[in-house]
């Protein structure tokens, strides 16, 4: 098997007694597109927000390999550590910096780099040359994801007034200010017409290809889903139900039962 | 006045009849009954003309209120005239700001300037300073902070009682009072990490009220409510400011001068205004920084910072800190100015005092708080006349500047940094 970019092996996920993952493993590749998907309360925002370090899970290990091959323990580390260590996400309820401004909200994103080109803020205080190659370096960074998702005639205008698809595609840009190593969207395509959410694959593919970074992806458009996806992980109530490329969670039958709702004796419909 | 169409008089006479019992259940122990000591001790008189002239009042007084709300255009006419004028200052900061530096230069020799119209501006200062610092915690970084004066406390103290027992001068003890204020700053900031908007707010306002309770107690250090008499006086490159110096040189010696109290007031004012502009000038700087950018970002959405890796823990304490530090200075500066401090000069309506002069100047604007410092110290002082409706006129001017500009005098937000051209407000 190929070097992973992130494995996570038995996680899980109780909430009191609500057990919102169960013995979830799966991994993820390096330049390829893993989806999670499945019906609404199958855990799959969970497994981002465990990921991402704002939930402690469980039970279970989540470990990421960087371009470097340092491997990082996710499920001991905060969520600002997880960040820094090149994981970057975005919200499934858009969480921008409304009243700043567009590159103020890329330029934020890039806050540990310029902090440490600040010296603590006393290099940025005496306005020394090097403080600001690092900002203009910067500024030239955001520019270029601006310029990937379109809104460079939006830059100084608040991240609040833009409508709601360049929102999500700001956010993403945002993420990738960051220079991570995995991007997680937490359904990028929601509330998206069909123009821009083919806007939105050809975005991502791109990412993938030229930047190198790994995608992790939870959707409900299943075009976005099917067209772009390497890997599919299928989740029903916290179980992992299938496992592969799209073609194979197309045709597996626990799949289709969990979607259409087929009922058997034993399980219900949901 | 014909009544606009509309109107609703069934609804306003009712309103206006609702408000009047209010009226009279309230005034009647507060303005119907009155103890006045008589020949037989205290004894309960009864003032029935006054309670049924306060029900009148508030009667009468609600059904214009109703009318006039009926009249909205000539009201929202006289709000639109507040929002041009913030208009131009917001698009004139510059010169504005330079205006104003230079009028603050000028102003102690001015013909029209004595003592107190200086001393009235230096305590202008004093608070203009006060809010640009509070501006930090609450401005820029979104954490709703009722205790500042607690910092101003600490910076006071520190200074008053550095200077009192080893003699220490002025400028020894200003740094290290800003870093006493600072390091309060981190304790305060420390347990009250993860509160947020009114929790953080009771916090806050508590921590306030512990400092000055222990500065009350605690006579052994503190002197209690006494206070500490005696605090040294700034010093001119260690010439000193008295007719008759226990030491070295005094200033109008030195200069030739013939000596004048004012002396030493006019360079207490430009010590504050020299504070008040570094003040300014590390706000401005610090705002375009990332430090500064990740305070507006946490006051923005704290998850999405996380996300990002900024550390929220670190950039919390920082705006308090550097928000204490700020204060700790003007706390020193207000003790060698008034060379006696007490507990009596850190109650919680200072805090409020500073804290409605950036919420008036308009949240993060520094000519804002400006203005707004200059309405709230300069208003009263003019209205000392009508002493006894001073905090009437006061609370008044504040409602109207609330339903006219409700996000502050002058809430706009320029971004700190723009593609193409650099830089953002002066």
């Amino acid at each position: 098997m190929s070097k992973s970019l992130l494995t996570v092996e038995h996680l899980t996920m109780r909430f009191g007694g609500l057990l919102a993952i169960d013995d979830l493993s799966f991994d993820a590749a390096p330049r390829e597109i893993t989806a999670i998907i499945g019906p609404n309360g199958a855990g799959k925002t969970t497994v981002f927000n465990c990921l991402t370090g704002f939930y402690k899970p469980s039970v279970g290990r989540l470990t990421l390999f960087d371009r470097s091959d340092r491997t990082f323990l996710l499920e001991r580390m905060d969520g600002f550590r997880i960040a820094r260590a090149g994981i970057a996400r975005t919200f499934q309820n858009i969480r921008l910096f409304p009243a700043m401004s567009v590159l103020e909200n890329l330029v934020v994103a890039q806050h540990q780099k310029l902090m440490r080109a600040s010296v603590f803020s006393v290099a940025g205080l005496l306005g020394l040359a090097s403080y600001r190659r690092a900002e203009a370096a910067a500024v030239d960074l955001a520019r270029y994801w601006l310029d990937r998702v379109g809104l460079v005639d939006d830059a100084d205008r608040a991240a609040g007034e833009l409508p709601y698809g360049a929102q999500r595609r700001l956010e993403i840009a945002r993420a990738m200010c960051t220079e991570p190593v995995l991007l997680c969207l937490d359904e990028p395509a929601a509330g998206l017409n069909p123009r821009e959410s083919a806007e939105l694959n050809t975005l991502l593919l791109d990412i993938r290809e030229s930047q190198g970074v790994g995608l992790l992806l939870i959707e409900h458009d299943m075009s976005v889903v099917m067209e772009i996806s390497d890997h599919i992980v299928v989740l029903d109530y916290g179980r992992k139900i299938a496992d592969g490329t799209p073609e194979q969670v197309r045709n597996d039958p626990a799949v289709i039962r969990a979607y259409l709702g087929e009922a058997d004796e034993d399980e219900g419909a949901a | 006045m014909a009544a606009p169409s509309g109107v609703d008089f069934g609804r306003i006479l009712r309103e206006a009849v609702l408000a009047a019992a209010v009226a009279a259940i309230l005034g009647l122990p507060l303005l119907g009954l009155r103890l006045v000591s008589g020949t037989k001790g205290l004894q309960v008189d009864q003032r029935w003309d006054w309670l049924v002239i306060g029900v009148l009042a508030v009667f009468f007084g609600r059904m214009a209120l109703a009318f006039l709300r009926g009249a909205k255009p000539a009201f929202a006419k006289a709000g639109e005239g507040a929002g041009v004028v913030g208009q131009f200052v917001r698009q004139q900061q510059r010169p504005l700001g330079v205006a104003a530096l230079g009028f603050a230069l000028i102003l102690p020799f001015m013909p029209f300037s004595d003592r107190y119209v200086v001393d009235v501006t230096t305590l202008v200062l004093i608070y203009v300073m006060l809010g640009w610092g509070l501006n930090i915690v609450v401005g820029l970084a979104g954490l709703l902070d009722l205790g500042y004066v607690a910092f101003y406390a600490v910076g006071a103290y520190s200074f008053a009682l550095l200077g009192t027992t080893f003699d220490w001068s002025f400028w020894v003890c200003l740094p290290i009072a800003g870093l006493c204020a600072a390091m309060f700053g981190v304790l305060l900031g420390y347990p009250v990490l993860r509160l947020r908007g009114d929790y953080l707010a009771i916090v806050t306002l508590g921590f306030g009220e512990i400092i000055r309770l222990v500065l009350t107690n605690w006579v052994e250090f503190s002197g209690g409510p006494n206070g500490i008499p005696g605090i040294p006086r700034p010093e001119f490159f260690g010439l000193e400011f008295s007719r008759n110096p226990e030491s070295g040189q005094s200033f109008h010696e030195f200069f030739g001068l013939s000596f004048s109290g004012d002396h030493r007031i006019i360079f207490l004012y430009f010590i504050i205004l020299a504070l008040a502009l570094i003040t300014n000038l590390f706000v401005l700087r610090i705002r375009r920084l990332p430090v500064g950018r990740a305070w507006e970002a946490l006051r923005e959405d704290e998850i999405a910072c996380r996300s990002l890796g900024i550390n929220p823990v670190n950039t919390k304490l920082s705006a308090f800190a550097l928000g204490a530090m700020f204060g700790g200075f003007a706390g020193s500066f207000f003790a060698t100015r008034s060379g006696f401090i007490s507990p009596e000069s850190f109650t919680f309506i200072e805090s409020a005092i500073i804290l409605s002069i950036v919420v008036l100047g308009g949240m993060g604007s520094q000519i804002g708080v400006v203005l707004a410092a200059i309405a709230i110290i300069v208003v009263p002082e003019v209205l000392r006349e009508f002493s006894e409706f001073r905090m009437l006129a006061f609370g008044g001017a504040m409602v109207l500047i609330m339903v006219w500009r409700p996000r502050g005098l002058l809430a706009h937000r320029v971004p700190t940094i723009r593609l193409g051209a650099k830089g953002g407000d002066p």
